[in-house]
């Protein structure tokens, strides 16, 4: 039994798709076969609302008259990327002025989301073209030419977990980790995370439409540090950071509920961001897939204290029990992900889908085979340059 | 009855046994969670007591007269539920598991009853939903 994307479509676009959650069918595999859902169900949306640090938004903010090369750009005393063009900036999620380090580019991200005025100071150093030097000026999401969410590395397939075993309180993107070991925390929702229920990206590519902080998005590339090269269990599923996503899509459509700025206390500015990825069920190894339940997601306990030392395994079962056992002690677990914004999304990507208004999108381009993560190796000198004097 | 107090000493009352005259009068047993004491600075006291009611309102009555502070630990914690995302941030560093989230809904639960004032939520929520009130 396979289905192509068209028919799927078919059935999407006449009302009669059956979608479910990816909790929805791993409780259904329970009793029904691989096969036999491949034949019943079309659809499985996945659903995860974490911290995804690498991410930001493209804004054109449109020409003043007289018109500015914009060069060092702030936005609400953010530095922002003042390396593209005249009027365009980047926001990263990370961004932050280094004196009030708790507001960054994602807060203004949220804020430009929810519709608030952004103060706009920009500085140029005047060109025959640009004459003007200083600029000073509110912008919102009504004044602005584009603005789009455009996030290099989102959705991690699978994620370590975090634990401690110094004596002292650690601040980590990975929560407020306390000493020895009386904590550990995981950031994946297990069997509903959008990577784990297509191990392999058979259906998630180039042109991949997802729900993105509650707008129509697209997998704009594989994201960075894909990584195919991890140790996968007997489930097929990598027990540690492996593949990701590079996603966009239009900012202005998106919903702060979705999408919030956060401060990590002693770590930094981050980006909250909802994805929901459909699955198209399109053959027996696409059900079985799905079908994967949270004891069979494992994943890598490692101690944050220490330089990542591998302290054991544990599965996302244990992990939401609100316990695991690691070298024969209980520790006290939390995600740090919500799962129950998770599963709205999914449920909200479900309706959509059912009701006709998502339609699915087959790959452009598939995801890349056989990468692997680059150390960055620290060297004195230059191996390869065109400069002719290497030295000062 | 139950009830946590974050206890506030003016500097005049450093010399008088407190907690002493509180078993003695009202034979309520006091759990002493934290202090901070020094000569001649303002004291801080966080202990649960646990009495019949009508003794306990007789203990607070007490504690007024002398001029020490009683402010209930439930009333100090204020948190900006509708901002939350239940992300699960401020359940993982809260270990006397006031905040707690789990199946089956993952919304964040708050027991301010279990609420110790460590202060870990401050700075654990990403959003910074919590505050707690230093009167």
């Amino acid at each position: 039994m396979s289905k192509t994307y068209q028919q799927i479509n078919e059935r999407i676009k006449n009302g009669e798709a059956v979608v479910l959650t990816a909790e929805e069918v791993s409780q259904l595999a329970r009793t029904m076969p691989p096969e036999e859902i491949a034949e019943k169900v079309d659809v499985v949306t996945t659903g995860t609302f974490g911290a995804m640090c690498s991410s930001g938004a493209f804004i054109n903010f449109g020409h003043s008259e007289p018109p500015i090369r914009m060069e060092r750009i702030e936005l609400n005393g953010v530095g922002v990327s003042g390396g593209l063009a005249a009027v365009d900036t980047y926001i990263g999620a990370a961004d932050c002025n280094p004196a009030n380090p708790a507001y960054g580019g994602g807060h203004i991200i949220e804020e430009f989301v929810d519709g608030k005025d952004i103060l706009l100071e920009a500085w140029g150093k005047g060109t025959d073209c640009y004459p003007r030097k200083h600029i000073r000026t509110y912008i919102n999401r009504d004044t602005v030419n584009e603005a789009c969410l455009y996030n290099p590395r989102n959705a991690y397939q699978n994620y370590n977990v975090a634990t401690n075993t110094t004596d002292r309180t650690l601040h980590t993107y990975m929560g407020t980790l306390l000493p020895r070991m009386k904590n550990a925390s995981y950031s994946t929702s297990g069997e509903l995370s959008p990577l784990l229920n297509d191990p392999e990206c058979r259906t998630i590519g180039l042109g991949t439409r997802i729900f993105l902080a509650g707008a129509e998005g697209y997998v704009a590339w594989n994201g960075t540090q894909f990584d195919t090269a991890k140790e996968v269990n007997g489930h097929g599923i990598p027990t540690g950071n492996a593949r990701t996503i590079a996603v966009i899509g239009d900012l202005r459509e998106m919903r702060t509920e979705y999408l919030r700025g956060v401060y990590y206390e002693r770590y930094g500015c981050s980006l909250f961001v909802g994805i929901g990825v459909p699955i198209p069920i399109l053959d027996t190894d696409l059900a079985r897939r799905v079908s994967i339940r949270n004891e069979q997601i494992e994943t890598t306990v490692v101690d944050y204290g220490n330089g990542n030392a591998v302290l054991g395994r544990t599965d996302y079962a244990a992990l939401q029990s609100g316990e695991i056992e690691i070298g024969g002690r209980r520790i006290r677990t939390s995600p740090v992900s919500s799962i129950s914004k998770a599963r709205e999304i999914a449920e909200l990507l479900k309706e959509r889908i059912r009701s006709g208004r998502f339609l699915l999108s087959a790959p452009v381009r598939p995801m890349p085979a056989g990468t692997a993560m680059k150390k960055l190796r620290i060297r004195e000198t230059p191996e390869r340059t065109d400069r002719k004097t290497q030295e000062p | 009855m139950k009830r946590k107090y974050m206890l506030s000493f003016p500097e005049c009352t450093g010399s008088q046994p407190v907690i002493h005259d509180l078993i003695k009068r009202f034979d309520i047993c006091i759990n002493i969670i934290k202090a901070e004491i020094a000569p001649g600075m303002d004291a801080s006291m966080l202990a649960e007591f646990t009495a019949p009611e009508e003794d306990m309102a007789r203990t607070v009555e007490f504690l007024g007269n002398l001029g020490v502070g009683t402010a209930l630990v439930t009333d100090k914690i204020i948190f900006r539920e509708e901002r939350c995302i239940a992300c699960g941030n401020c359940a993982l560093a809260c270990f006397p598991k006031a905040l707690t989230i789990g199946p089956p809904d993952w919304k964040l639960s708050l027991r301010k009853e279990n609420c110790i004032l460590c202060k870990l939520c401050l700075t654990a929520c990403p959003q910074k939903l919590f505050t707690i009130t230093t009167d």
